[in-house]
């Protein structure tokens, strides 16, 4: 026991000595919570789109002006024609281009049907389908719009009859995240991530650098158990960890309002459970490298396949069936949809327990694994 | 008491690299044992078995009757290791260095100071001073302090000379035979053949092979050859001309000098002329005493 203390106290020392670490425990959360959750967001805005009028026209002025005020686009040409409102996509000046047919104004006053046509593109897949999305919702506004003010000109008889036609107006409810804030969704994924930084990928870091440097050998020839000696590394780490999981939720409160709607003690439970599963991984690591390079590149490795393969970003549900599987034993995955489950779903610590019992699983698979690798002397 | 019987050890995926090839010897108490060889030799692999760190692929280790594999916790107890290269915290300062081994052995600095005394006095102006700020010299005497910190019956270290200026070469000796006197053990290996001689007893090391071990007198009375050193002018070209020489068997460079081992019918003169004729200037001839080096290439060649 006495040993042990001694151990860690040794390595929080360390940890404050080196001039770098204390600084981006600090620095590390404030960023990722102050900045990320601004810059990495699937909104899609200010798509550039250039408007081919051939009816120029009140109604094609007013379908022109309409998108121009919409903060999803930006207008940037009205080119004479196609060609070269083509020209400019393939320039990179515009995303969109919407092309309104000369007899616009004459087939919406005789037909009240009209077509307009629309190309996009879709080099950026979610830009061209949410911006195609957009712009169907505000052309079906604007004829909307107009329905509702031709018809007082149509004769009452027919009036009555188009009165009488069904319309059926689709309502969205955003349940858990109502004003679709992609920042709430994005944020406890971000404490994830900043978990599986401290808790899985500095303490093995720290490990194979006892083995650079040679001090490992030192350690190795005095009585110090083995287990004592990994538990005095990860120890420090797991409890900077809890320290930054604490200062990121206060924040996420703080800066967004964001608290969990569940479960505040689940958040904490989970959080364990993940950081005994990611040092895991992290031992493994430390076990397969003799140096930092190699560390640093399995490190790159692991953290791609957690984080992509992770649902952070994109919905695990939509991946092909191969990258569910992974999903299925990646910790990262299981926490962040906790966390989301907590923080907007509101859930119960029941809510949650099917993830916190594959967690356990992968944590025993992941440590077994770390002690069975581990070779003591060559 | 070390005893060491029939060392194998190899590395590589089928054992193609073999480090040890058979290494048996005895070490008596209180005495320091040097094992001399090239890089490369196996002199590492050795010691850190010896310490535990590797396992061998067979043979017997027995330090003070502990074996090496089976007792490998008793083991831990009993030896202070110093490994080749600086291996202690340099973001620790001196005296917490001292402090954090201490406390891993369940002892103080208090406790063992007077074992420690000598060597650390010189590096305690410094202790609060990190680690890696160290001279090279004063990081060799706090690696072992650290290696003394526990009372270890048997001292092991790997080349811990290497790198160290030739004062601080001789200092480290001189406490070497200091600790000595209190009963110690004291295994060292070195690349330098000069050190030889401050040791009890020794042992030639050449590919995982002991080729002699004697003490360092021994070894040089066992040398039969008779030699001599030569310099002069153009020393390389010297060098490829004496070895094309009839009465000359062996000939390396020695320092400035040339030490060639000849014939019994070799006479001073005849060489000195035929240098001379070949247009090399200022060449001396003498003859000399064989040093352990003179030993170590005569029982490689």
């Amino acid at each position: 026991m006495k040993t042990i203390k001694f151990l860690i106290e040794k390595e929080f020392k360390q940890m404050f000595r080196n001039p770098l670490i204390p600084r981006m425990i600090v620095m590390y959360p404030i960023m990722v919570l102050l900045v990320f959750p601004w810059a990495v967001s699937f909104e899609v805005k200010n798509i550039k789109i250039d408007v081919v009028d051939h009816g120029k026209s009140v109604y094609s002025k007013r379908l022109t002006d309409k998108i121009a005020a919409s903060k999803y686009f930006i207008l940037n040409d009205t080119p004479p024609d196609y060609q070269t409102a083509m020209q400019n996509m393939e320039n990179g000046y515009t995303d969109m281009i919407l092309e309104i047919p000369t007899t616009f104004d004459k087939d919406i006053v005789k037909s009240s049907n009209s077509k307009v046509g629309v190309a996009v593109n879709s080099v950026n897949g979610t830009q061209g389908l949410l911006g195609s999305n957009y712009i169907m919702q505000i052309v079906n506004d604007f004829s909307s719009e107009l329905r509702d003010e031709l018809i007082t000109t149509v004769p009452p008889k027919s009036r009555a009859s188009i009165m009488n036609m069904p319309q059926i107006d689709i309502i969205p409810h955003f349940k858990y995240n109502p004003g679709l804030d992609y920042k709430n969704f994005m944020i406890p994924g971000f404490m994830v991530l900043l978990l599986t930084l401290i808790c899985g990928i500095l303490p093995a870091l720290n490990i194979v650098m006892e083995k650079e440097n040679g001090t490992i050998n030192q350690i190795n020839v005095t009585p110090v158990n083995r287990i004592v000696f990994i538990l005095a590394k990860l120890i420090p780490f797991w409890i900077v960890g809890l320290v930054v999981m604490f200062i990121s939720v206060s924040a996420a409160f703080l800066l967004y309002g964001l608290w969990p709607t569940g479960s505040i003690i689940a958040v904490l439970i989970s959080a364990i459970v993940f950081i005994f599963s990611i040092s895991g991984l992290g031992l493994i690591i430390s076990n397969y490298s003799e140096t930092l390079q190699q560390a640093s590149f399995l490190v790159m490795f692991f953290i791609l396949i957690l984080i992509l393969l992770g649902g952070m970003f994109t919905p695990v549900s939509s991946m092909p069936s191969w990258a569910q599987a992974i999903a299925a034993i990646n910790p990262f995955s299981y926490l962040t949809k906790t966390f989301r489950m907590l923080y907007l779903n509101g859930s119960t610590l029941s809510d949650v327990s099917g993830n916190l019992y594959a967690m356990i699983i992968i944590a025993i698979v992941l440590n077994g694994w770390a002690v069975l690798s581990y070779k003591k002397r060559v | 008491m070390i005893k060491v019987k029939d060392l194998y050890k190899s590395y590589g995926k089928s054992g193609k690299i073999k480090a040890l090839n058979g290494v048996s010897f005895k070490v008596d108490d209180g005495e320091i044992f040097g094992v001399i060889g090239p890089d490369g030799a196996g002199k590492t692999s050795l010691f850190r078995i010896l310490a535990s760190l590797i396992l061998p692929d067979s043979g017997s280790a027995l330090m003070n009757g502990h074996d090496v594999v089976q007792d490998y916790r008793r083991i831990r107890q009993i030896i202070g290791y110093m490994p080749g290269r600086f291996s202690l915290y340099q973001d620790l300062s001196v005296e917490e260095n001292l402090t954090f081994f201490a406390t891993l052995f369940n002892t103080t600095i208090e406790e063992n100071y007077h074992l420690i005394k000598d060597i650390y006095q010189q590096i305690e102006p410094f202790k609060d001073r990190r680690a890696g700020a160290l001279s090279g010299g004063m990081k060799q005497k706090l690696a072992l302090s650290c290696a003394l910190i526990h009372k270890p019956e048997i001292l092991i270290l790997d080349e811990p000379t290497t790198g160290v200026d030739p004062v601080s070469r001789k200092e480290f000796w001189d406490m070497l035979a200091r600790l000595k006197e209190q009963g110690l053990i004291i295994l060292v290996s070195t690349a330098y053949m000069d050190e030889a001689s401050r040791c009890d007893r020794i042992a030639l090391i050449k590919d995982g092979e002991f080729i002699a071990t004697d003490t360092p007198q021994g070894i040089i009375n066992d040398y039969s050859d008779i030699l001599w050193s030569v310099e002069g002018s153009r020393m390389s070209a010297m060098l490829k001309e004496l070895r094309t020489h009839d009465m000359v068997m062996s000939s390396f460079a020695f320092g400035d000098k040339i030490h060639i081992t000849v014939d019994a019918g070799f006479r001073r003169n005849e060489l000195e002329q035929y240098l001379t004729n070949k247009d090399f200037r200022d060449v001396n001839i003498a003859p000399i005493e064989p040093t352990v080096e003179d030993c170590f290439m005569a029982l490689t060649r």
